[in-house]
């Protein structure tokens, strides 16, 4: 097949990735194409909010990734990876804040406006290196990283599993919701961070950068993708798929389980604080909402019905519901969480595998049917 | 069937229950009874009230010496009609009528005024403003008065009328009632007001010129926990801006600070009371919301997500209950336990029969699945109901609160919901310990196969236990909605907190559960006052993470082989 000669060796035979990533490259190029190049009086032209909008699904989208590989390839549920898509959501919100300067309501030029209003007069240790986005995207690796790691590092030691790791999971990002909620906490309370100006100098409202960032968040999807498919082919990923299979087999075979579990945790979680900071600079806003145990809930059910174990499942499921809920909280805002609801229940009784199970299911079916016919 | 006939012990415990609501509102009204009785049985006789009608127009004059004299007549009269007058003139409520010069008491009413006669309380008619004028007061006149109420009213024979005069007179020490005070300490037999008449005096006393008064008057307020007296004391320790005491006297400075640490460390015990009854009363609400979850989760090991929405249904059954009988709000709770058990029961066995029966053996989805029915039951509350909070009323028996002393009170409510959090405990081990119901599913627990061999039909115990589990969940709602907030999100805010106690207590253990619900509640509210409510929580929660790391099987683990295998 020419196709395979643009993949890596790993991917000849995911037709379902090479698939997914060439509508990808497919869709930058329409989206750049109809939004930048077509003239805005054109009936061609694509509005700028609908680039967002799509920017804002793929962000979706690598984050259900992160999940999937926990989930789908190792089999821990965890339901609290918003939480990590929400800290690296701060640390990008916390350069852009600073990035504001003396533009501020209050037009102090050290002091987000928030502080100001708090009467605080110095700038807390922990927001010294925003200033610079080198050091900012580093946090964005390590700040989720971290806190994957020490959580993973005491829980999977433990030989905590199953619904037991879920729940503490939960608890996680609830904790850190509520700290998130305090003033105290120096991260915007409440309202959390919002009202930024501009990215690397560049004016986050014009239309230009708005492509620009839709485009590195495809690229980062497609990144994320070959760098999480590498890994579930590689050795580690094989060995990981047994832990999910047979735990203690593995353990008695003598792999170091609980290295393996962190490894693909800390990995994971870093994929999703990826996605927070590119989500941040779309939504221009980052609350403490984000880490709401209700979040980390639904995005278990994009990658459920997607069907986990095949990381493509995962990005059709974030797109599929997350366009639902535009639809339906646009339309129909009453019905959203009875669709919502349903979804969760039938995907669980009678999509076991999700969507693509159901096509795998036909495909199969095909198959029979023209072997049968050969056969005959 | 032997489920059903213990069941009755249930009910007698509910009976219990009732039996002493009914005692508590008797009391109550007994008390309501006492006070009309002795409002007429105060005898008026025939020649006061003419005295009374005599004085009455004197207070009139545009001279005031001449009205405090009157003033003064009219205190002396023995009629407790005099009570209300004095109180009408110092609240400028006290009018004459144009007209015919004759005195009323008014009471605005819209844009009028009502008028009462001063001599027996009778509405006379509804007036104009421009047809009455005010009986003017001045400063010395209204101290005369407030003098000569406060002296009628500690002296009062009905024993409300004098606590309530002197919880007034405490409030507001007024160094010339001294004499009043002392007066009516010598008469006073009730022991409890005698101790506060002599707090009174003492808080007066403070400022006197004899040393020997005050010290004694210091010591007095050291043995109070009334505010007053430590800011009396606070007060005689001022320091000036040099940092030294304003106070010349060195004894009284030494004998202040020893009062002051004495209330200090009474307030503290006190304090550290009330934070003990908040973290049971916060532990009671953790038990009834985590103990329905500990049948489910820990004894058929099935992941509820939707839990918190049983308890929301139940807090609405209370809810709709009441709507039903407006006019008998305390008996509605009542007849809201067994409703919302029914209710969350019912529920409970359909989301069994319908999505958990298809599940089990994946306990993940299972929390999917579940999770989903949680928001489906928000949304269907919210559109059939309403996305607001809902008012649900709280009875009389239960609002008001329990009085030690001035640093010391518990609510009723929380005492009760302490005390039907342990019922709810009792009668559900009873169930699992004594009837073949808990029998078939403590077997079913420790092993499924084995008990369906023995033949126990383990699809229908699953049922009635989830149900049960899915009851007892309705039935805290019914305790919760006379705590908080009654609206669709009811739910989401106990589901972590119950996992947390469930887990913590460790599985397929009731006992578990109960400790554990009690050593949170109490942690948390020993935290508060020193991290803030919000943090405190936070340090529960990551304590929780922390724990189970250490012992994933929580407090109490559970024996037996299939521990540990999952």
């Amino acid at each position: 097949m020419i196709i395979n000669h643009f993949f890596p060796q790993f991917m000849h035979k995911d037709t379902g990735g090479k698939l997914l990533l060439s509508l990808l490259a497919l869709i930058t190029i329409i989206v750049v194409t109809f939004n930048f190049l077509v003239a805005e009086s054109s009936a061609w032209h694509m509005p700028t909010y609908m680039v967002t909008l799509l920017g804002k699904y793929l962000c979706l989208a690598l984050l259900a990734i992160a999940l999937d590989l926990v989930w789908g390839y190792c089999g821990i549920l965890s339901l609290g990876h918003a939480a990590f898509f929400a800290l690296g959501g701060y640390a990008m919100g916390m350069y852009l804040m600073r990035q504001i300067g003396d533009r501020g309501v209050y037009g102090n030029p050290e002091l987000p406006d928030f502080m100001v209003f708090l009467n605080w007069s110095e700038l807390p240790w922990y927001w010294y290196g925003f200033e610079s986005f080198a050091f900012t995207a580093l946090m964005i690796l390590l700040v989720p990283g971290l806190l994957a790691y020490v959580f993973g590092w005491m829980t999977f030691r433990s030989r905590v599993t199953g619904v037991y790791l879920s729940i503490m999971t939960q608890a996680l990002t609830y904790a850190l919701m509520l700290a998130f909620f305090r003033n105290e906490m120096g991260l915007g309370g409440n309202n959390g961070l919002t009202d930024f100006k501009d990215i690397l100098g560049f004016s986050l409202q014009s239309d230009g950068t708005r492509i620009v960032i839709f485009s590195l968040s495809a690229l980062a999807l497609a990144m994320g993708y070959i760098a999480s498919r590498f890994i579930v082919e590689s050795k580690l990923g094989k060995t990981v798929v047994a832990i999910r299979d047979a735990e203690l087999r593995t353990r008695f075979i003598g792999y170091k389980v609980e290295n393996f579990k962190l490894w693909i945790f800390v990995f994971s979680a870093m994929l999703a604080g990826v996605a927070g900071a590119l989500y941040v600079p779309q939504v221009g806003i980052i609350n403490p909402g984000e880490f709401s145990p209700l979040n980390s809930i639904e995005l278990a059910i994009w990658v459920a019905i997607g069907g986990r174990g095949t990381l493509f499942g995962a990005v059709i499921g974030a797109l599929l519901v997350n366009y639902a809920k535009t639809y339906f909280t646009g339309a129909l805002p009453e019905f959203w969480l009875f669709a919502l609801g349903t979804l969760f229940i039938v995907s669980t009784l009678y999509l076991p595998k999700g969507i693509v199970g159901l096509f795998e299911r036909f495909q199969n079916k095909t198959s029979e049917n023209k072997l049968e016919e050969k056969t005959a | 069937m032997k489920f059903i006939s213990l069941k009755k012990n249930l009910s007698l415990h509910l009976l219990y229950l009732i039996l002493s609501m009914i005692f508590v509102s008797n009391v109550n009204a007994k008390n309501i009874v006492s006070i009309d009785a002795s409002e007429q049985s105060t005898d008026v006789t025939q020649s006061s009230h003419a005295q009374l009608e005599k004085l009455i127009p004197q207070l009139q004059v545009k001279n005031f010496k001449k009205k405090i004299a009157s003033v003064k007549q009219l205190a002396d009269i023995k009629n407790p009609q005099n009570i209300t007058i004095l109180e009408a003139l110092l609240d400028s409520r006290l009018y004459y009528q144009k007209a015919d010069k004759s005195v009323v008491i008014i009471q605005k009413k819209d844009n009028q005024y009502e008028i009462f006669s001063p001599l027996d309380n009778s509405k006379i008619g509804l007036v104009e403003k421009k047809t009455i004028k005010k009986i003017t007061t001045n400063n010395k006149l209204r101290k005369t008065i407030r003098t000569l109420l406060a002296q009628k009213k500690v002296s009062h024979t009905d024993l409300i009328i004098r606590q309530a005069a002197l919880k007034e007179i405490l409030t507001s020490s007024d160094a010339s009632l001294l004499p009043v005070l002392q007066q009516a300490k010598t008469n006073e037999s009730d022991d409890s007001q005698k101790e506060l008449l002599t707090l009174a005096i003492a808080l007066i006393e403070v400022d006197s010129k004899d040393r020997s008064t005050r010290l004694s008057a210091i010591k007095i307020l050291g043995n109070s926990v009334f505010p007053r007296a430590k800011g009396k004391l606070e007060q005689v320790l001022m320091t000036n801006e040099q940092g030294s005491f304003i106070e010349q006297d060195k004894d009284i400075i030494k004998a202040s600070q020893k009062a002051l640490k004495r209330i200090d460390s009474k307030l503290s015990l006190f304090s550290n009371l009330e934070t003990l009854f908040f973290g049971l009363s916060l532990g009671s609400v953790l038990l009834l919301a985590a103990i329905g979850l500990s049948i489910t989760f820990g004894v058929m090991g099935v992941i509820n997500m939707a839990h918190g929405e049983l308890i929301m249904l139940g807090a609405y059954t209370t809810y709709l209950v009441q709507q039903a009988m407006p006019n008998d709000i305390g008996l509605s709770l009542i007849v809201a336990i067994p409703a919302a058990f029914i209710v969350s029961g019912l529920f409970g066995i359909a989301i069994e029969r319908g999505v958990i029966r298809h599940l089990y053996g994946r306990p993940l989805e299972t929390l999917l699945a579940t999770f989903g029915i949680s928001l489906l039951l928000q949304q269907m509350v919210r559109t059939l109901i309403s996305a607001q909070n809902v008012p649900v009323i709280t009875p009389s028996w239960l609002s008001g609160s329990l009085v030690f002393n001035p640093a010391f009170a518990i609510t009723y409510n929380r005492i009760y919901i302490f005390f039907f959090a342990l019922m709810v405990f009792a009668s559900l081990m009873l169930i699992l310990k004594k009837t073949s119901l808990g029998l078939q599913v403590r077997a079913v627990a420790q092993n499924r196969s084995m008990a369906t061999a023995m033949g126990i039909k383990t699809q229908w115990v699953d049922s009635l236990t989830f149900g049960l589990g899915s009851g007892v969940a309705g039935v805290a709602g019914v305790a919760l909605s006379q705590l908080t907030n009654v609206g669709p999100n009811l739910g989401q805010a106990y589901i972590i907190d119950s996992f947390m106690v469930v887990v913590f207590g460790g599985v397929e253990n009731l006992w578990g559960t109960l400790v554990a619900a009690m050593t949170l509640g109490i942690t948390n509210k020993f935290l508060e006052p020193w991290a803030g409510a919000v943090m405190s929580k936070i340090i529960v929660l990551i304590f929780l993470i922390i724990f189970i790391q250490k012992r994933p099987n929580g407090l109490f683990p559970q024996k037996g082989r299939s521990s540990g295998g999952h």
